[in-house]
This record gives structure tokens, C-alpha cells and sequence, in this order.
């Protein structure tokens, strides 16, 4: 915990490093909001001893920005952020001293340093893996051959301008129904898989279930439960090109300097 | 055999709830043990919402003193929200500990932790989602002990059909013995069952278990006497005291939530008890006498606990913390410590005077100013007589001022309504003082940029209080007298102006009169308030007054008493009160006298710096007073930099 809490002469210690994290949300920590995550990781950054490097001004605040943060409830194995650091620090270490200080569950999978530039210009999609517990498959294929075959899918969404409405299937790229997997004696549950434009305002898989509803009246007998698997840009070919695949070479344990 | 989580259950429910992220646990110093590798199993209840609960010290103690021993499991429940109540019994979900879901019916001990008889329907809420019977006698051997603990604890009469035992006073060595005892109970294959369980906990004499007493009233409702109806137990059962807090330096391993609560601070207890003798103030009179942590043991847990939890900001909790022997070489030397870095220090004192100001000033030397309170408690100098408050409005205005001219713009001064003796005139001269405050703040520092708010809170008679004997003033009163204050603070609309007025009404009080000083008899106005709907009583959205008056009307009159005779209605010296065999240590004729001195006015001095003055507590519980100065002094902190690996 060593920050300046005044304006040093000349003003604060400027940022020598830039790393980018890659965090989840498992299990039950899913219900953490950002706002809560965000609380959280500043605590780290103060336990685990990060030499973080702070903005100027009268309140100075932590060098800490983040990619789009998936909605509370939703579980993911792909959320961003990057971090402004005023000395370099071993990137293994980096990781493994804030994975410890979060919760487990909010967990620290990887570290590479930035090549400079905007982690929100790697993301422009995400892909998300949506468990509907209880529903048989062939009811949400039809559903989801009904939603992609249609033009456009209007939904009601409370956004901060009110309510708008919203069309759902031009940010959806693909939507499957993937055949879950065959158990013993468990409950049927259908498994969506979605790739999803980042548009503005946010199209959610909540939006995307309300989207259902409207073309094929689909109602999950079971909250769903949703994971976002991966975020970055989307490629011709509709895949999602990983935001740290071009700075992985000199990644995680790589001497920083 | 083992206890399966109820997490798969209510996880369906939470994406239907607000703010989900209370009931899932995974705080930083949280501990999840395995279920069957345990022989005694505690779940710990705070009655209120996570929020509040969560930082809650007394569990937070309790829970990582009981984890740390090897053969126990703890784990912790709070009040849920109604809408995820309505929800869990939708669903038959039952109430659960945050740490592992696990069914809160399944554990060996449910301890409640009261700080405020507000809480007593947020209990029987858990019990009934627990599907533990609420009353003790249709409880068995499947079924926790259900243990009340807390302030509310002295006084559990309103609560005794429910709970199955309290305890009085300090927890922590209380915990360790209760389970040694469940232990070896349990070891020896559960003899006698719950009733000789509960029998060698009543035997320890500081544990009360309710139905070994019986209790008889008077034609007219008094009650007659309250005496074991078995030869075993004691007569009197004793509160607990914890001496040497250097040897308890807990929290260490404080809980870090990732939902927004309303402290998020790592505290530390500086001194407990008190002997200021102010007499309205029950924390004080029970939790005597004082004993203070040393200055050493303090900064080693602010030093530890800051390391642990990543937390920015320390409390230096007592119930008047400017008082400790050591506490400006602590301010000063923890505010050195931690100079050049973002954490802020409080400490949270109302004392009346310019010492409590340099403290202040030392803590927010990194440029941080919060806000000052002071509590002269009364608005006249007749009344802090009586409620023994020793401070002169010369005094008073004199400190704020000071604390105006040294760079605070806004103080708070907070004082009580509804105090025995009180007359319309008394309660007026707090504007008088919040107007001089003003006039001479502005005269001293020649700017018209100084406020002060005055904060009003409802007196309520406490048990094992020198207070309680006295009646109770009724809602009318209290809310003429603040109306009343209201128009004199805005009489003067200049002054008027840099005056801010907070106040509760005079309902809610009443009603924390009749749970403070009830008797058995009151457990059935719980009931019938719980069974109305009644939740939350300490949240004004949630509290009703109606439903609190019409349950009292619904039920009292079969024993003969109303509302108005547990709260207006003065004691007298003879009365037996209802929870006059437990001992706080206080002598009762003490009590008495003190009763006396406040009718004519006769101030009481701290033993701590004047001769003991016989309250009683220092014989009867083989206690005495711990204080300083150790002399020893707090080191620069060594911060060895980087990373934590
Ligand atoms: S017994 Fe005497 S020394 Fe002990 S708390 Fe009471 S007055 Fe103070």
C-alpha cells in the first residue's frame, strides 16, 4: 500500500509498464457486479503489493482500465483490463500475487505486457455459451432456426435513455444450439452458443433469450445460466481472434523490460 | 453424516433478487472446513441485512476465534431481504450459511449476535426458514442450541420462549467453553439429550438458559419473583468479562466482501468498557471495567489487518476512544506510519474538547478532513447533570470553535430527546447552543462558511442502567419538543441557515422500550408482529409502528398489562425487574443511588482517574481496571517493496 496520497513535486510517478490481465467470474462469484470487482481489485492491487502508478490531479486514482465487463450474473472466463504500473514487475509475478488476493473464482489467468494502444480496440465481439436447464434440445434448435432465419427480432430494453427498442438479431453474428452433452440421468439442458457483436446499446444474452421469446415464444422453465467464453475481434470468418494472440510471444514470465 | 449445500437450490433464485452477490459468501478470510471433519459446528447470525452484518465485529471475532480451532467449523447467516425470503419458501430453501450454503437446521449451535433488540423478528424469520420450532420447549435433539449474545443479551426475557440460552458479556472465551462442552457431550453420545446439554451449560453460571426459571407475577402484573425450578442451576447467572485484550488481538484476519457494506474499514477495538458513567449508556455500564489494548498490540493488528484485507481505511473503535492512556502517541504514531500512503485513519470520539481536536487534526494530517462529532448528549446544564455528562456550554462552544478556527467547516453535535426529568426547556436550549455555536464561529474565524448539524436521537431506558426505573416520555412529547427545536433553531434565519437538523421520531423508540425492558410476556407482541409481516424493524422503510401498537393491543391485555405500562410507566425501588437475576456486575442499590443522584442532579466522576466508586463490577467479577500507559512507542513501519509472492 505505498501511494502518494498528495501531489509529489512535479506530480505523480509516471507509468513505466502496461500490462494487460485476462480475469474470470466462476462459479458463484458470477453474481459479482463491476462495481463490486472493481472495489475488489483495488484491494489487491493495495494486498498484493502492485506497484501501481496513479492518475494526477487532487483525488489521484489507480491506473486501472477495463474492456467491457460482463453483466452481473453472468459467469466468464474472458473479461480485460489493463493496468498502468510506476516499476516494472515480473508478469508471472504480477499474476500470481493478484490471483491470490482476489476471492477464488475471480481469478487471474493471464498477463501480457500492451503493446501500446487501446485494449478496447482488440474487442468488438464476444462469444457466449448459454445452459437453458430443463429445456430439450430440439425446442431451442427451433427456436434458434426461427431467430436466424428472421430479419430483424425488435425486443423492449430499459436502457439509460429509457426504453428502446431494440434490435437484437443484427449484433447476433451466429447462434447454435449445440447438442449437450449426452449423461447419466441428467436433466435435459440445452446449450445455446452465441457470437455477439459489440453494438451500442449492449445486446446481452438476456436480450438475445427475450429475442426467443418474440419469434418462437421460447419461456426456460430454469434461470439460464450464461458464460462469456471469449471477447476479442471478430474475424471474417466469424470466429474471435484472441486480444493477446499478438503480444503472446514476449508474454507471461518473459522478461518485461 | 455429511450436509449437502443448498447452493444448487438457490442459485436459481438469485438471478430474481437484488443485489445477489450478499448470499453467495467468498469474502477474503472467509473459511469453508470440511462438515465431517468437525465435532463441534457453529453458524453465527448477525439479524440484520449483509451489509450491516457483515463488518459487525463481535462475529467476526467469534467466527475466527471458533475456526482457529482445529476440531470446529464456523460459518456465518444474516437476515435475507423479503424477496428472496418469499422466494426460499417458494422453493423450500432453507436458511443458509453464507461460507458453504450449508442449512442452518443441520449445525450443533445457532449463535445470534443482538446489538439491538430490532432484530429479535429478523430471528424468528431464520428460525422458521430454518425449520427450527420457534419456541425452545418443541425443539429436540435434532435441532441447534439456539444462543442469544450481544448488549440484547442482558436483558433476553422478551426472547426467552425462543432462544434456548444466552450468554452474558465478552464471547470469546464464552465460545471456547460452550463448545467444550458440546464436545464432550457429544463424545459421550449425547446423555440425556438437549436437556442435559443445556443443563451443563446453565451449570457453567454464565450461561442463562430461560426455562430453568420460572417466573411469577403480582395480581397487578409486577412480576413476583424469578427463581430456578431446578435445585442445579444458579440463582443468578454472571456476564462474562475478557481480560488482557493483548491477548485476544482479533480481528486478524478480517472479512473483505465483495458487496458494498456499510464499514468497509479493517477496526480495531482499542479499549473496551467504560466508566464515564454516563446513564443513559447501558454499552458503558455493562461492559465494565475498562481494559485497554496497548499501544503495541494496536499498531501490530492496524499493521497485520491492513496487510491482510488490502482495506484503506482504519477505526479506532471504543465507546470513547480519545480516552485510551496511550492515545495520542497512537494517533501520532500511526498517522507517521502511514503518512505517505492512502490510508486514512479514524477514530471515532464525541468527547466535548480541544484534546479530541488535536487527535483529529493528527489523524487528517494527509490533508483529509472529516467531519467532527460532539456529544454534549443534553441540551441544558441541568439536564447533563442529570444524565451525568459533564460538559459546560462554555466548553462546548469553546471546542468548537476551536475546531472552526483550525480548518473544520462542518461539526456535528448529536444530542438525546425523551431524557428523564426533561422539560420543553431543556430540549429548546440546543438551540441556543447551535446558535452561539454559529455567532462565535463566525466571529472567530470572520467567515460565513461554517456549519454545524445538530443530530437528535430518542432516549430509551436500558437495563442494568441507573435509567432503568425511568418512564419513558411518549411519541407526542418527543415530537412536540423536536417541532418545537425546529422552530427555534429557524427563528433566527441567518443562524438558522448554517444549521442542518436530523432527527428520528418517537415512535421507534418506544417500541425499543418495550423490547429493552419487557418481560416474558412481551415474546408474544414479537410473535404476533412477526406474523403480521413484521421484518427489518430497524430500517424506518421497513418498521411500523401500527403494526407494533395493534400486536401489543392484540395480546397484552390477557396478562393484565399494555404498551404504556412497559415504556411511560416509572418503576418502582422494590419492583423486581425482569432481569434482575442476571448479573451485569452492577450493584443493584448502587444503581439505586445513582437513580437518585440524577433526580437531584449530583454528578458522578470516572474511576479511572478518581477513587472506585463502588459500582460493584470490579469485586463481584474478580475484574480490575487495565490501563496505561505501557510507555512504549509505535515504530516507523518497515515496508519491504514488492510484490507478494
Ligand atoms: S468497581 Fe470501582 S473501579 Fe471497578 S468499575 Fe466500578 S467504580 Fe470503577
Amino acid at each position: 500500500m505505498g501511494r502518494p496520497k498528495n501531489q509529489p513535486e512535479g506530480g505523480q510517478a509516471p507509468i513505466v509498464q502496461r500490462v494487460r490481465l485476462r480475469y474470470t467470474k466462476r462459479g458463484p462469484l458470477r453474481f459479482t457486479s463491476h462495481r463490486d470487482f472493481a472495489r475488489a481489485f483495488e484491494r489487491a492491487i493495495h494486498r498484493a503489493g502492485v506497484p501501481i502508478a496513479y492518475s494526477q490531479g487532487f483525488s489521484p486514482h489507480p491506473k486501472v482500465s477495463y474492456a467491457s465487463a460482463a453483466p452481473t450474473g453472468v459467469a466468464s472466463e474472458a473479461e480485460y483490463l489493463e493496468i498502468g504500473l510506476r516499476e516494472p514487475v515480473d508478469l508471472n509475478d504480477l499474476m500470481r500475487a493478484l490471483d491470490a488476493a482476489l476471492s477464488p473464482g475471480l481469478d487471474v489467468v493471464e498477463a501480457v505486457e500492451s503493446p501500446g494502444g487501446s485494449l478496447a480496440d482488440r474487442i468488438d465481439a464476444g462469444r457466449w455459451r448459454v445452459e437453458l436447464p430443463g429445456l430439450a434440445d430440439d425446442v431451442l434448435r427451433l427456436a434458434v432456426e426461427a431467430f436466424v432465419a428472421a430479419d430483424e427480432v425488435m425486443i423492449e430494453r430499459l436502457t439509460k435513455q429509457g426504453m428502446r427498442t431494440v434490435d437484437v438479431r443484427a449484433a447476433v453474428v451466429s447462434a447454435v444450439a449445440v447438442p449437450a452433452p449426452t449423461g447419466v440421468g441428467v436433466v435435459p439442458c440445452a446449450i445455446l452458443d452465441l457470437v455477439v457483436r459489440q453494438v451500442s446499446p449492449t445486446v446481452r444474452p438476456d436480450d438475445v433469450l427475450a429475442g426467443l421469446r418474440v419469434v418462437a415464444d421460447l419461456e426456460p422453465p430454469a434461470p439460464p445460466r450464461a458464460t462469456r467464453l471469449a471477447q476479442g475481434l471478430l474475424t471474417t470468418q466469424g470466429e474471435i481472434l484472441d486480444p493477446f494472440a499478438a503480444d503472446r510471444p514476449t508474454a507471461i514470465g518473459a522478461p518485461s523490460a | 453424516m455429511s450436509v449437502a449445500s443448498v447452493y444448487p437450490q438457490l442459485e436459481a433464485l438469485l438471478p430474481r433478487i437484488s443485489k445477489p452477490i450478499q448470499y453467495v459468501g467468498g469474502e477474503l478470510g472467509a473459511v469453508v472446513k470440511e462438515w465431517d471433519a468437525a465435532a463441534v459446528r457453529w453458524v453465527l447470525m448477525y439479524p440484520d441485512a449483509y451489509e450491516v452484518g457483515l463488518p459487525n465485529q463481535g462475529v467476526q471475532i467469534l467466527y475466527e476465534v471458533l475456526n482457529e480451532q482445529p476440531d470446529v467449523l464456523a460459518e456465518r447467516t444474516y437476515a435475507v431481504w423479503p424477496d428472496l425470503e418469499a422466494l426460499m419458501r417458494e422453493h423450500g430453501v432453507p436458511q443458509f450459511s453464507v461460507d458453504a450454503h450449508r442449512p442452518v437446521g443441520a449445525f450443533d449451535l445457532f449463535g445470534i449476535s443482538f446489538s439491538t433488540e430490532l432484530g429479535y423478528t429478523n430471528m424468528l424469520t431464520a428460525l422458521d426458514l430454518a425449520k427450527i420450532p420457534l419456541l425452545s420447549r418443541d425443539r429436540d435433539e435434532t435441532h441447534p442450541v439456539v444462543l442469544a449474545g450481544g448488549h440484547a443479551s442482558f436483558n433476553p426475557e422478551p426472547i426467552a420462549d425462543f432462544i434456548d440460552a444466552a450468554v452474558l458479556g465478552d464471547g470469546e472465551e464464552a465460545v471456547l467453553e460452550i463448545t467444550a462442552i458440546v464436545r464432550e457431550w457429544k463424545a459421550e453420545g449425547c446423555p440425556g439429550g438437549r436437556d442435559e446439554l443445556l443443563l451443563r451449560l446453565a451449570r457453567t453460571e454464565s450461561v442463562y438458559v430461560p426455562r430453568f426459571y420460572d417466573v411469577d407475577y403480582l395480581p397487578d402484573g409486577r412480576i413476583q419473583r424469578v427463581v430456578p425450578n431446578r435445585a442445579d442451576v444458579p440463582f443468578r447467572v454472571h456476564k462474562r468479562t475478557t481480560m488482557n485484550l493483548d491477548d485476544w488481538p482479533y480481528p486478524k484476519k478480517p472479512l473483505v466482501p465483495l458487496a458494498e457494506t456499510v464499514h468497509e474499514r479493517y477496526a480495531v477495538e482499542i479499549f473496551r468498557g467504560c466508566t464515564r458513567g454516563c446513564r443513559f449508556c447501558q454499552a458503558g455500564m455493562i461492559t465494565r471495567p475498562v481494559r485497554e489494548r496497548s499501544i503495541t498490540t494496536v499498531g501490530q493488528m492496524v499493521k497485520e489487518g491492513l496487510e491482510f484485507s488490502g482495506f484503506t481505511e482504519v477505526g479506532l473503535l471504543s465507546l470513547s476512544s480519545a480516552d485510551h492512556s496511550e492515545i495520542g502517541d497512537m494517533c501520532s504514531g500511526l498517522a507517521q506510519q502511514y503518512a505517505d500512503t492512502n490510508v486514512s485513519l479514524s477514530l471515532p470520539s464525541t468527547r466535548v474538547d480541544a484534546f479530541n481536536i488535536e487527535l483529529a487534526q493528527e489523524l487528517s494530517r494527509n490533508g483529509r478532513r472529516t467531519g467532527l462529532t460532539f456529544a454534549p448528549e443534553g441540551g441544558s446544564e441541568r439536564i447533563r447533570k442529570v444524565i451525568n455528562k459533564m460538559v459546560s456550554k462554555e466548553d462546548l462552544i469553546r471546542t468548537v470553535v476551536t475546531a472552526y478556527t483550525n480548518g473544520w467547516r462542518q461539526v456535528k453535535l448529536y444530542f438525546m430527546c425523551g431524557l428523564p426529568t426533561e422539560t420543553d426547556e431543556d430540549v429548546l436550549e440546543i438551540a441556543d447552543m447551535a446558535h452561539e455555536v454559529i455567532r462565535a464561529g463566525r466571529a472567530a474565524t470572520g467567515s460565513k462558511d461554517i456549519r454545524c448539524t445538530v443530530s437528535i436521537g430518542g432516549f430509551v431506558p436500558k437495563p442494568h442502567t441507573p435509567f432503568q426505573w425511568a418512564g419513558m416520555d411518549t411519541p407526542e412529547t418527543i415530537d412536540h419538543r423536536l417541532r418545537l427545536l425546529k422552530q427555534a433553531i429557524n427563528a433566527d434565519r441567518s443562524l438558522g441557515r448554517a444549521i442542518g437538523y436530523r432527527y428520528h421520531d418517537g415512535e421507534p423508540s418506544l417500541i425499543e422500550g418495550l423490547l429493552s425492558r419487557g418481560d416474558r410476556r412481551v415474546g408474544a407482541v414479537i410473535r404476533k408482529v412477526w406474523e403480521n409481516g413484521g421484518r427489518f424493524d430497524g430500517w424506518s422503510e421497513h418498521f411500523s409502528f401500527a403494526r407494533w401498537v395493534d400486536s401489543a393491543a392484540e395480546v397484552l391485555p390477557q396478562f393484565g398489562v399494555d404498551l404504556d405500562w412497559f415504556t411511560t410507566r416509572e418503576r418502582e425501588e422494590a419492583e423486581v425487574l425482569p432481569w434482575d437475576h442476571l448479573d451485569s456486575g452492577l450493584d443493584k442499590e448502587w444503581l439505586w443511588q445513582d437513580w437518585q443522584d440524577a433526580m437531584s442532579e449530583y454528578e458522578q466522576d470516572d474511576c479511572r482517574w478518581t477513587p472506585c466508586f463502588d459500582c460493584g463490577v470490579c469485586p463481584s467479577m474478580d475484574t480490575e481496571i487495565q490501563i496505561g500507559p505501557t510507555g512504549k512507542k509505535l515504530l516507523p513501519l518497515t515496508v519491504k517493496p514488492g510484490l507478494k509472492v
